[in-house]
C-alpha cells in the first residue's frame, strides 16, 4: 500500500475511535487445567503431557480447583459478580496443536461478569468496563521446520509440541471503551499495564508479555461523531505494553486512511508487527468459523461456595491504585511527581529501593534520573535495565557512608547497569573511593591553598562562596576521589574560617 | 472336573480360592472355547492369550503365597473393545484406530486387574458403539450364538455372544442408548446399566459423554452383581462420577435371590407394553409379571407419557455430543494415517483420514450431530432435545413416588435376522425404544432373561431410581430364581 497516512490530529478530530481488548493470561498454577501435568516452562518437546492433555481416546478432564480459585480472585479483582453457577463449554474447530479439535473454554456461562477497571490516563480517572472473565486450555504449539520462514508455507515438517496444551488460561473481555478520543492509544496501554499489576499483585501469574503469559488482542474501529459504530478489526499478536499503544494507533491511522478513500473496512484478523509497528490482514472473520459451542458434558457445573468466595474477597491483597495512593503518601509526592513515578514504571521499583534500606527521596532520584536516562537510550524497560533495588540501596548507603561522593556514585552505577558486579565491587575494582584519608587531602588542601593565594585571602575576607574554587581544584589534585562536603568544611578549617 | 467353562463366576472363584482348580486352567478352558467356536461367533476382535495366561499365573501365585483373594480373582472377563487397556490393541470397532495400543489403562480395567480378574481379550462391538447389532462393526459382525443367522444385538454384541457361546463367564459392556441391555436380552444373558456416575468413564472411549454408561453382563444376576461391586464406585479422574459407596447389590441378589418380593410396588410403563412388542416377546413379559406378583410383589401400570419423545431426543444428544467427541480422531496423533505423502495439506490428510476411517453409521451421525449444534439450530435441536430430557427425567421421578422399580419388556422384539434392518437406521433405532429413557434419565436399568418366543430368548428390564441400583438387582434375582436362566443350543 503505497497511500501515504494521514495525521493522528487529523484522524481523532473526524473521528471517533471505540476499541475493546481481550486479554489472555496463562495461570502460575503447579499443574494443568485439566490433568496433573506440570506447567513448568522450558521442558523438552512433549514431555509435560499425559492421556489427558494428548487427548487420547478415553480420557477424561477434572477441572483444577487452583485454577478456579485464581480466576474468581481475579473477577473479584475486577470489581465482577462471581456466577453462583456456570458451565465449561466445548468450542468445536479443527486445528492440530489442539489435541481433543474442541476447546474447553467457557461461552454463554462465564465465571465472573460485569466488573471495571480504573485506570489513570493523563491525571483523569477513565473507568474500563470488563464483560467477562472466564476460564479455558491452552493449546500446543506447532512448529514448522525445513522452510526459510518458519511458516507453514514452504516447511517440510510440521512438529506439534504439547507441553504447552491444557494449561490455564484466563481471558479477560473489555466491554467497548468510547469517548476517548485522542487518548484511545494511551488507554489501551494503561488498561493492559493495570491490569497486569493486579493480576501481579495477585500472585496468580508472572504476566510477562514477552514470555506470552499475557496476551492482548485489540479491538478497534471509527465512527464519525454521531453515527453508529464502525466495522471493528481484532489485531492479534501484540506482546508488549509499548505495542498495545502502537496497535490502536496504527490501526486508527489505517481505518481513516481507508475510510478517507470512500472504502469500506473489512471485519477481520489483523497482525501486529513489533519491527514495522503496523499491522496485516489475518483471515477474514466473514467467512467466521462455526465453534458449534456447547455445555461441556465431561465436566459438572462450577458452583463456587458463596461464603468461599466471600473469603477470598476478604482475603485479596491491597490493589495498585490503592497501595499506591498510599505509597504517593508515604513519599510526600505531589500529584504531579506520582506521575512521573508512574510514566518511569518505577513504583514497584523505588518501592523495593526503599525497602532494602532507602530513603524515598534518594530511591526516586536514582530510578527517575540516571537509570530512566539509560532505560530510555538503550530502548528498555526500567525494570530491565540490570540495576536491582538492592543494588541500588547499597549505592545510596555508600554515598550516606562518605564512601562515595555524587559524582564517582554515578560512575559506580553505570558498571552495576554494564554488569560489572555490585556497588561494592565496582568502587573497589575501579579504585573509586572517596579519600578520607585526612594527611594526604590536607596536604592536597595545603597545596591548593598555597597555590590560589587570592582566593584563600577572598575566603578569609569573609567571601566564603569563593570556597568552590578551591574545592574544585582539590577534586582536580584527587581525581574527584574526595566527598565535596568533607573538602569543603576542611578548607574552611584550614583557613580559620567559620563555614 | 465340569466344563469349567459352564459354570458361573461365582463357582469358579470359589474353586480357585479353594485349590480345587487353577486360575491358568480356567483360563486355558475359555481360551480352547475361544479356539473352538469364535470363528463361527466372532465375539472378539483380538485375544490376548499371553497377558491372559499371565495374569492367571499372577493369581495362582499369590494364593500360594497364602494371600487373600477377592471375590472375582481368576474368573476370566471379556472386555467390550470400547475400553483403552494398557498395551492391548483398543480399536472401538472402528478402522480409524486400527492398531492403537494405549498407553493406559480405563479405571474399570484397572480395577478388573487388581480384583485378580483374568482379561481373555476385547470383544466385537458397532463402530464407536453406534448400532443395535454389532453389523457396524469395521471388522465384521458378530453371530448370536442361539441362532448364527441372528443379531446379537448391540453395540455390545461381542459380549454378549461371548457370555452365551461360554466363551467367557463374565463381560464387560457399555450402555449409551440400551447397548448393555438389548444385546443381554437377545443373547438370554444378563446385562446391566449402572446409574450414570456409579462406574467410571475414564478410558472409555467416548461415544456420547453425558449418556455412556459401562457395566457388568453376565450370565446370571448374581454374578452381574460380584462384577458390579469390582468395577463400581467413585473415580476422582472422572468428573462425573459420583462421590459415593456403590450400593450394596450383591446382597440386594442375593436378597432377590430367595424369591420373595413382599412389600416391593413395581410399575409397568404402559407406554411399553402397547402395540410396538412382538406377541411372543408379550407373552413371556406377562407371564414374568404374573411370577413378580406371585412373589409377593404389587405390580400396577404407571404412564410415562414423555417416554414416546426419548428416541427422537436422544438421536439428537447422542450425535451433538459423538460430532465433538470423535473429532479427535485425525490422524495426527494416534491411530489411521490416510494420504500424507508430502504433498497433501494438514487438512487433506484429516479429510482423507476421517473419510476412510469411519463408517457409514458413524458419519450419519457426525453429520446430524454437526448439524444440530450449529448457529441457528442450535436452539431448536441440542436445546430442545435437552428439555425434553428433563421432562423424562421428571416422569422417572414422579413413577417412582409410586413405585419401587418399572419394569418393561426389555426390546420390542427378539434377535432379528443379520442385514434385516442395515438399510433401514430407523428400524435399527428402535431396538433401543424401551432402553433409551433411562440413559437419558441417568437411572439404572437391568435386562434379566424372562423367557423365550419362538425359541429364542425375551429380556425383561427393571428400572431404578438413580443410586439405587441395589432395587432392580433385588427384582431381577427374583425373577431369575422363578423362571431360571436359559442355555443356548450347543455350537
Amino acid at each position: 500500500m503505497t497511500t501515504t497516512l494521514p495525521a493522528y490530529d487529523e484522524v481523532v478530530a473526524r473521528y471517533e475511535p471505540v476499541i475493546g481488548l481481550e486479554t489472555h493470561v496463562e495461570l502460575g498454577t503447579n499443574t494443568k487445567m485439566f490433568c496433573g501435568c506440570p506447567t513448568d516452562f522450558g521442558g523438552e518437546p512433549n514431555t509435560r503431557v499425559c492421556p489427558v492433555c494428548l487427548g487420547l481416546p478415553g480420557s477424561l478432564p477434572v477441572a483444577n480447583k487452583a485454577a478456579i480459585e485464581a480466576i474468581i480472585r481475579i473477577g473479584l479483582a475486577l470489581n465482577c459478580s462471581i456466577a453462583e453457577w456456570c458451565r465449561f463449554a466445548r468450542k468445536n474447530y479443527f486445528y492440530p496443536d489442539m489435541p481433543k479439535n474442541f476447546q474447553i473454554s467457557q461461552y454463554d456461562e462465564p465465571i465472573c461478569v460485569d466488573g471495571y477497571l480504573d485506570v489513570e490516563v493523563g491525571g483523569e480517572t477513565v473507568r474500563i468496563e470488563i464483560e467477562r472473565v472466564h476460564l479455558e486450555e491452552d493449546t500446543g504449539k506447532t512448529l514448522h521446520v525445513g522452510g526459510a520462514t518458519g511458516r507453514i508455507h514452504g516447511a517440510t515438517e510440521s512438529l506439534v509440541d504439547y507441553n504447552r496444551a491444557g494449561i490455564p488460561l484466563v481471558e479477560i473481555v473489555t466491554k467497548p471503551i468510547t469517548g476517548t478520543g485522542a487518548l484511545a492509544p494511551d488507554v489501551a496501554k494503561a488498561y493492559v499495564a493495570e491490569l497486569r499489576d493486579v493480576i501481579r499483585t495477585l500472585g496468580v501469574s508472572d504476566v510477562r508479555m514477552e514470555e506470552g503469559s499475557l496476551r492482548c488482542d485489540v479491538n478497534t474501529s471509527l465512527n464519525l461523531p454521531g453515527q453508529e459504530w464502525g466495522t471493528r478489526t481484532e489485531t492479534k499478536n501484540v506482546n508488549s505494553l509499548r505495542s498495545v499503544e502502537r496497535a490502536v494507533r496504527s490501526e486508527m491511522l489505517r481505518q481513516a486512511s481507508v475510510l478517507d478513500a470512500g472504502g469500506r473496512i473489512t471485519q477481520e484478523t489483523r497482525h501486529f508487527h513489533e519491527d514495522t509497528g503496523d499491522t496485516t490482514p489475518g483471515r477474514s472473520k466473514e467467512t467466521a468459523t462455526d465453534y458449534r459451542y456447547f455445555p461441556e458434558p465431561d465436566l459438572v457445573p462450577i458452583a463456587p461456595d458463596p461464603a468461599w468466595v466471600a473469603e477470598l474477597k476478604a482475603a485479596l491483597p491491597e490493589l495498585p491504585r490503592v497501595h499506591r495512593r498510599r505509597l504517593q503518601e508515604q513519599w510526600g509526592l505531589s500529584d504531579l511527581d506520582m506521575q512521573s513515578v508512574l510514566n518511569a514504571g518505577a513504583v514497584e521499583l523505588i518501592e523495593a529501593t526503599v525497602a532494602a534500606g532507602t530513603t524515598p527521596a534518594a530511591a526516586r532520584k536514582w530510578w527517575l534520573g540516571e537509570l530512566s536516562r539509560r532505560a530510555n537510550e538503550s530502548g528498555v524497560e526500567l525494570a530491565q535495565i540490570g540495576a536491582t533495588p538492592t543494588q541500588v540501596a547499597e549505592l545510596q548507603g555508600l554515598v550516606d557512608a562518605g564512601k562515595l561522593n555524587d559524582k564517582m556514585a554515578r560512575t559506580v552505577l553505570e558498571g552495576v547497569v554494564d554488569g560489572e558486579g555490585s556497588p561494592t565491587e565496582i568502587m573497589t575494582s575501579r579504585g573509586l573511593e572517596v579519600v578520607s584519608d585526612t594527611g594526604a587531602l590536607t596536604a592536597a588542601v595545603d597545596e591548593a591553598i598555597a597555590a590560589n593565594p587570592g582566593i584563600a585571602d577572598k575566603i578569609r575576607s569573609g567571601k566564603v562562596a569563593a570556597v568552590g574554587a578551591l574545592v574544585g581544584a582539590v577534586m582536580k589534585t584527587t581525581r574527584g576521589q574526595a566527598d565535596a562536603k568533607t573538602l569543603r568544611e576542611l578548607i574552611l578549617e584550614r583557613l580559620g574560617v567559620q563555614g | 472336573m465340569s466344563d469349567l467353562t459352564r459354570m458361573t463366576a461365582t463357582e469358579i472363584a470359589s474353586l480357585v480360592a479353594g485349590g480345587e482348580t487353577s486360575a491358568v486352567e480356567v483360563t486355558q478352558a475359555h481360551l480352547d472355547r475361544i479356539a473352538a467356536v469364535d470363528d463361527r461367533v466372532h465375539a472378539f476382535l483380538h485375544v490376548d492369550t499371553d497377558g491372559a495366561l499371565a495374569a492367571a499365573r499372577a493369581v495362582d501365585e499369590r494364593r500360594a503365597a497364602g494371600e487373600e483373594l477377592g471375590p472375582l480373582a481368576g474368573v476370566p472377563v471379556a472386555v467390550k473393545d470400547v475400553l483403552a487397556t494398557r498395551g492391548v490393541p483398543t480399536t472401538v470397532g472402528s478402522k480409524i484406530l486400527e492398531g492403537w495400543r494405549p498407553p493406559y489403562d480405563a479405571t474399570i480395567v484397572q480395577r478388573l486387574r487388581e480384583a485378580g480378574t483374568v482379561m481373555l481379550g476385547k470383544t466385537n462391538m458397532d463402530e464407536f458403539a453406534m448400532g443395535s447389532s454389532t453389523e457396524y462393526s469395521a471388522y465384521g459382525p458378530t453371530h448370536n450364538p442361539w441362532d448364527l443367522s441372528r443379531i446379537p444385538g448391540g453395540s455390545g454384541g461381542g459380549s454378549a455372544a461371548a457370555l452365551a457361546a461360554y466363551e467367557a463367564p463374565l463381560a464387560i459392556g457399555s450402555d449409551t442408548g440400551g447397548s448393555i441391555r438389548q444385546p443381554g436380552a437377545v443373547t438370554g444373558t444378563v446385562g446391566a446399566k449402572p446409574t450414570y456416575g456409579g462406574t467410571s468413564r475414564y478410558g472409555l472411549v467416548a461415544f456420547s459423554s453425558s449418556l455412556d454408561t459401562p457395566g457388568p453382563c453376565a450370565r446370571n444376576v448374581l454374578d452381574a452383581a460380584l462384577l458390579h461391586q469390582v468395577i463400581g464406585g467413585h473415580d476422582p479422574r472422572d468428573s462425573t462420577s459420583i462421590p459415593q459407596p456403590v450400593p450394596d447389590v450383591v446382597a440386594a441378589a442375593k436378597l432377590g435371590a430367595t424369591g420373595d418380593l413382599t412389600g416391593v410396588r413395581l410399575g409397568i410403563v404402559s407406554e411399553f407394553v402397547g402395540e410396538g412388542a412382538e406377541p411372543g416377546v408379550m407373552a413371556a413379559f406377562r407371564e414374568s409379571v404374573d411370577a413378580l406378583t406371585k412373589m409377593g410383589a404389587e405390580v400396577v401400570e404407571v404412564s410415562c407419557p414423555t417416554f414416546a419423545y426419548a428416541l427422537p431426543a436422544y438421536y439428537l444428544i447422542a450425535p451433538s455430543e459423538c460430532s465433538s467427541n470423535l473429532a479427535r480422531f485425525d490422524g495426527v496423533r494416534f491411530g489411521l494415517r490416510v494420504g500424507d505423502d508430502g504433498n497433501r495439506s494438514l487438512e487433506e490428510v484429516m479429510s482423507l483420514t476421517r473419510e476412510a476411517g469411519f463408517g457409514p453409521e458413524v458419519k450419519r451421525r457426525i453429520m446430524i450431530g454437526t448439524y444440530a449444534l450449529s448457529s441457528g439450530y442450535y436452539d431448536a435441536y441440542y436445546g430442545q432435545a435437552q428439555k425434553v430430557r428433563t421432562l423424562i427425567t421428571r416422569d422417572f421421578t414422579a413413577a417412582f413416588e409410586r413405585v419401587d422399580a418399572l419394569i418393561s419388556p426389555t426390546t420390542p422384539s427378539v434377535a432379528f435376522s443379520m442385514g434385516a434392518r442395515t438399510a433401514d437406521p430407523y428400524q435399527m433405532y428402535l431396538a433401543d425404544l424401551y432402553t433409551i429413557p433411562t440413559n437419558l434419565y441417568g437411572g439404572p436399568g437391568i435386562s434379566v432373561p424372562c423367557g423365550l418366543s419362538e425359541g429364542l430368548p425375551v429380556g425383561l428390564q427393571v428400572m431404578a431410581p438413580t443410586m439405587a441400583d441395589d432395587r432392580m438387582y433385588r427384582v431381577a434375582a427374583a425373577l431369575e430364581s422363578a423362571v431360571g436362566t436359559f442355555t443356548p443350543p450347543a455350537l
